[in-house]
């Protein structure tokens, strides 16, 4: 099936204290497709008074939203879910639109993901409940949650409504009100979503901010009257934003990103059958989402005595992939989401043919035809090469795929934890001793087992090492987002005899 | 012969000359991970904090240019040239507003360079 560009407006606003607010500037940007360069619509270009509005509302909505019952929030989370399901498809061509991602891993994945997290933390605050403790026979402690107050969270392009409804819901759910940045490269769906939903939630309870980093960014990042920053991006940044905390005396949750493991022992090859199939598609993960994935299996480790018969079947199914316009239902890999990021990709392929790795496939540019000549578009690389190299220690953030061999399972757990990151890892085997012993000891926060890049509600995801902190997708999220209230009783009616 | 780490190309000496002005003082700081990582970010130079685990790789055009130590361990033995393309890096890097974005490119060190930089 094939689907073209969706219809846009010429140009869209802030959503801030329930409506469309232009920017106090009157400045906008123009926010193009990478498909084939052209140009989708205007988005404003914020500033700090921007910033100050959007905080000003919220700060004004959190104490009526902090005392909103949970079954009135988990309604609305619901109601956000719904709206976004019955338009689905509009959600899934306008985010392939703006950043040049496949139709069919927007139709199947990102949106569908996004409608169950709305969905999820509706369930969570349904579910919990706070805790009480008899300290003695007079003395009682009861645990309340309650919320930050005011969030702000900035976040990434490479799966725009993905990562807002990884953030949006368990802060709201929490009681926030929260002032949201969209990434300056995909503003398209937040905008979308704001359309849609612009009546559910109470003035003030969720705005969006658009603009970039320096300008928009850093006002709401180091907003005195915001009370917690949860950001994705990268290191430099994260940093950024920690010192900016640490001057309000807030918390942080960081997912700055990793160099993640992939990990196939020797016993993957026992048999040829559906479990090696899948293991093969397991290691051409590293092309899902054009690789612009933080947790993207772009090291790939595979036990020397398979290394051969392994590789041809991985390089096969590599050069099977097919890359084409991203509006095609058939198409598996589609645009890089702009031109710094093409351009920093074949750097990198650059620097790693310098460096000595062997390409064993792809390599270079994709050039495609038609409109799509002017989209970025990369070939699905893999190059063999060893750990200290440039581009298995560095986030490409591309198709490419680093591959080295190892010995047993002591080289494949050192090659694996010398990295300055810890987000992901895939472990793959028939062993049911490596099952267990190999992910426990990876220093990464989210080990997969026999799958990878599966991100489903209530199984939580986040960082060691410089990949940050926090734990997102579950409901220990919701207390990143609050405090806890403890209230000592006491029922005993004598004094203490002090005074 | 002094041996240097990095340089900068002509395109990009403009842009870091004309946010110096509109700035002040500024330093690069290489970025790692996500997204927008691995790129260097331009920041006011009283923004960001500056320690031991930092290594300085040289200056361009009065713009210290660091790295975490950890990052540069695996760095040290390539070449950095900082140019700039069209672009909407999503990060606090100064130069975004101007929709271009600095990029690293890089080549390996020599053996000479080697010898006198990683000594």
């Amino acid at each position: 099936m094939s689907y073209s560009k969706p219809i846009f407006k010429k140009k869209y606003d802030n959503f801030i204290n329930g409506k469309f607010a232009p920017p106090v500037s009157g400045d906008y940007f123009e926010n193009n497709s990478p498909i084939d360069n052209s140009l989708i619509a205007k988005y404003p270009r914020s500033q700090k008074e921007d910033v100050n509005n959007a905080v000003a509302a919220a700060n004004a909505a959190k104490d009526a939203w902090g005392n909103t019952s949970a079954t009135e929030k988990a309604a609305l989370l619901n109601k956000v879910a719904t709206i976004i399901e019955e338009n689905l498809e509009e959600f899934a061509l306008v985010e392939t639109c703006d950043n040049g991602k496949p139709i069919r891993e927007t139709l199947n994945a990102d949106i569908p993901l996004a409608i169950d997290h709305w969905r999820y933390f509706a369930a969570v605050i349904r579910a919990e409940e706070g805790s009480a403790t008899e300290l003695d026979a007079n003395t009682v402690s009861l645990n309340i949650k309650e919320p930050l107050g005011v969030i702000g969270q900035i976040i990434p392009w490479n799966f725009p409504l993905l990562m807002l409804s990884w953030k949006l819901p368990p802060a709201l759910a929490a009681g926030n009100c929260v002032i949201l940045k969209p990434a300056e490269q995909t503003p398209a769906t937040a905008t979308l979503l704001m359309e849609k939903i612009a009546d559910v939630f109470p003035p003030g309870v969720l705005n969006i901010i658009h603009g970039f980093g320096p300008e928009a960014g850093k006002p709401l990042a180091s907003h005195p009257n915001v009370d917690k920053v949860a950001f994705t991006g990268e290191t430099t940044t994260g940093q950024l934003i920690m010192q900016y905390a640490s001057k309000n005396l807030n918390p942080v949750t960081m997912e700055l990103g990793g160099k993640s493991p992939n990990i196939f022992f020797n016993s993957v090859m026992d048999a040829d059958d559906a479990f090696l199939d899948k293991a093969i598609e397991g290691a051409v993960l590293f092309a899902f989402n054009q690789g612009e994935v933080c947790t993207c299996p772009s090291r790939l480790l595979v036990q020397e005595d398979i290394y051969d018969a392994f590789m041809e079947r991985v390089i096969a199914r590599t050069k099977a992939i097919i890359q084409a316009s991203p509006y095609e239902s058939s198409t598996m890999l589609g645009a890089q989401a702009s031109n710094d990021q093409y351009e920093k990709i074949l750097s990198y392929i650059k620097i790693g043919k310098e460096e000595g790795a062997k390409v064993l496939t792809g390599g270079k540019a994709c050039s495609l035809n038609g409109d799509l000549a002017n989209g970025f578009y990369i070939e699905p690389t893999i190059l063999e090469g060893h750990n200290k190299m440039r581009v298995f220690q560095e986030e490409i953030f591309g198709p490419v795929l680093a591959v080295c061999k190892f010995k047993d399972e002591a080289e494949a757990l050192e090659i694996a934890n010398d990295t300055a990151y810890g987000l992901g890892a895939g472990v793959w085997t028939r062993d049911a001793h490596q099952l267990y012993q190999i992910p426990r000891a990876i220093k990464a926060g989210r080990v997969w087992v026999n799958c990878y890049h599966a991100y489903p509600a209530h199984a939580p995801f986040g960082g060691y090492k410089k990949s940050g902190f926090g734990r997102e997708n579950h409901l220990m999220m919701m207390n990143h987002y609050r405090q806890t209230k403890n209230m000592l009783i006491s029922y005993d009616k004598n004094k203490l005899g002090f005074f | 012969m002094i041996y240097k780490r990095l340089e900068i190309t002509e395109k990009a000496s403009l842009i870091l000359e004309q946010l110096k002005s509109k700035h002040g003082d500024l330093i690069f700081h290489q970025s790692g991970g996500c997204c927008d990582g691995t790129a260097p970010m331009l920041l006011e130079k009283d923004d960001f904090y500056i320690d031991d685990n930092d290594v300085l790789l040289g200056e361009l055009l009065g713009v210290n240019y660091y790295m975490s130590t950890d990052q540069f361990n695996y760095w040290k033995h390539t070449f950095l040239t900082i140019d700039v393309v069209n672009g909407r890096g999503a990060s606090f890097s100064l130069e975004i507003p101007l929709s271009v974005r600095f990029l690293i490119r890089s080549r390996l060190l020599t053996k000479e360079e080697e010898q006198v930089l990683n000594k």
